[in-house]
């Protein structure tokens, strides 16, 4: 059984969204994303400025299986990415909800976090 | 959807973490804790491999050496008992049927190892080639399961189950003998580039042993190992896969296995005037392998350019080595083009493909063939 943690939302895409108390957004991909993609090897990341509609591709995920585009769970401007990723890929295996994070946003507003799934709904996107 | 083989050790490797996905028809672990871990764990300790799904057939008769050294292009009439030989087998027009491992167990009895998403096609080949041979061939593939230990602690871990002498047991050797009680065929060979032993025994027999072996193994950091790594490691290790590096359509010249080719071993096996032409003319298309100083892989099927963005060759085999921690691979390329600069496109980025005559990575094989 995959990890979903309850303080955060999720899109039907196993990307999560954390809001912190500052207003911006933390996002990246889930437990069971990381784990149905396997070893993960190369993660290709927007630079910071770049803005965001929600479901853009905001990067690639590479696995020794396959490449998988990256989403954008909300609107928003990248704030930062995580620096540890292009070094050490794997860190999204071990670690996908701390360590493991991938873009800091500044949520557009328009289309808000309401749009997404909690973690009970979406448990049942992943069965 | 026809339903999935499976191996006497499925329920082995369900029981056990492993990931099942459908590998050429067979129901297969693809990894265990992970394909970069599995990977090292070959590399420093030992890793098991369930490769039942390979094909086993027999060859047998006054006539099977003959016969063989006509079916195939390596030269397996200099061989003896407990000897084993990799050869290519190959069409008229010089493409490759599959790729194989004949074993002698005697003058009259051979022994052979093809590969699992060939076994029909092969069993019908050698079979229709037979016609005017004494010989008699039986697939055997229902019979047997096959278990790969490989690895610096792989020797050591088999010879603690057995009281065969594996010391004189040489790489690309085999003899038979019993490993937890249970009658194997022992051959010293694998699919790595590391020291190991390849263990043939009755399908009915594969729980007992794999258990055995990994029970055996647990304190020398052996680790249940999965397809994935079986294919980074045999490319880190430069061997080639049936399907990429050699097919129907790339001769063994062509993919750089010149050595499996004895065009003068007194044989007119299949293909070799196809073969003689080739040779004297060069192949029109060559295997290379290249690192990229990179880690985006460059996968299969990815177009391979020259520096004027012409598309000369394919990718035929891709993976991140976690050795060289880069991405590497091989790629079919036009043979005027093979030595130039050579290029593929990722996502928009062009990367440049720098030649790597293979291995990648040392090969250490047990004991002097």
């Amino acid at each position: 059984m995959s990890n979903i943690p309850s303080d955060l939302r999720y899109a039907k895409s196993h990307e999560w969204l954390k809001i912190e108390s500052d207003g911006t957004a933390t996002v990246g991909i889930t437990d069971y994303a990381q784990n149905s993609l396997g070893d993960i090897t190369y993660v290709q990341l927007p630079k910071p400025g770049a803005v965001l509609k929600a479901g853009d591709v905001y990067g690639v995920v590479e696995s020794v299986k396959a490449a998988s585009d990256l989403y954008a769970p909300v609107a928003g401007t990248v704030l930062a990415v995580n620096p540890a990723l292009q070094g050490a890929p794997e860190t999204v295996n071990r670690d996908p909800y701390v360590g493991g994070w991938m873009l800091k946003l500044k949520p557009a507003g328009e289309s808000g976090p309401d749009a997404l799934l909690d973690a009970a709904g979406y448990g049942k996107v992943t069965g | 959807m026809s339903e999935l083989q499976r191996t006497p050790l499925r329920d082995f490797h369900a029981a056990h973490g492993g990931r099942l996905v459908d590998f050429a028809g067979w129901e297969m672990p693809v990894q265990y804790r992970g394909i970069l871990d599995e990977h090292r764990a070959v590399r420093r300790t030992a890793g098991l491999f369930d490769v039942s799904h390979m094909g086993e057939v027999d060859v047998r008769g006054p006539d099977a050496g003959r016969f063989l050294n006509q079916l195939v292009t390596n030269d397996v009439a200099k061989t003896y008992p407990g000897r084993v030989v990799y050869s290519p087998m190959c069409y008229p027009d010089g493409g490759v049927v599959d790729d194989l491992l004949v074993y002698q167990r005697s003058a009259e009895d051979y022994f052979l190892c093809i590969n699992a998403g060939n076994i029909d096609k092969d069993v019908a080949w050698i079979r229709e080639r037979a016609a005017g041979f004494n010989v008699t061939i039986t697939d055997r593939s229902a019979d047997y399961a096959l278990l790969a230990i490989q690895g610096p602690k792989a020797a050591g871990i088999v010879q603690s189950l057995t009281g065969a002498k594996l010391g004189l047991i040489k790489y690309y050797h085999f003899g038979e003998g019993t490993v937890a009680g249970i009658h194997c065929l022992i051959s010293r060979t694998g699919y790595t580039g590391e020291d190991g032993f390849e263990l043939y025994h009755a399908a009915s027999d594969a729980p007992a042993l794999a258990e055995a072996l990994l029970a055996a193994g647990a304190a020398h950091g052996l680790e249940l190992t999965g397809l994935g790594a079986r294919d980074s490691l045999r490319l880190e290790a430069g061997y080639p896969l049936y399907g990429h590096e050699i097919s129907a359509e790339i001769s063994p010249l062509a993919a750089g296995l010149g050595w499996t080719v004895k065009l003068d071993k007194g044989a007119d096996f299949i293909g070799r005037d196809a073969l003689v032409r080739e040779k004297a003319a060069g192949p029109a298309r060559r295997v290379i392998f290249f690192r990229t100083g990179d880690r985006r892989i460059v996968r299969a099927g990815a177009t391979v350019l020259a520096p004027d963005g012409s598309a000369v060759g394919t990718v035929v085999s891709g993976t991140l080595s976690p050795l060289l921690n880069e991405s590497i691979g091989s790629a079919l390329v036009a043979s005027a083009a093979a030595t130039g600069p050579l290029a593929v496109e990722i996502r928009g980025d062009r990367l440049a493909l720098l030649p790597v005559k293979p291995p990648f990575v040392p090969l250490k094989q047990g004991g002097a063939a």
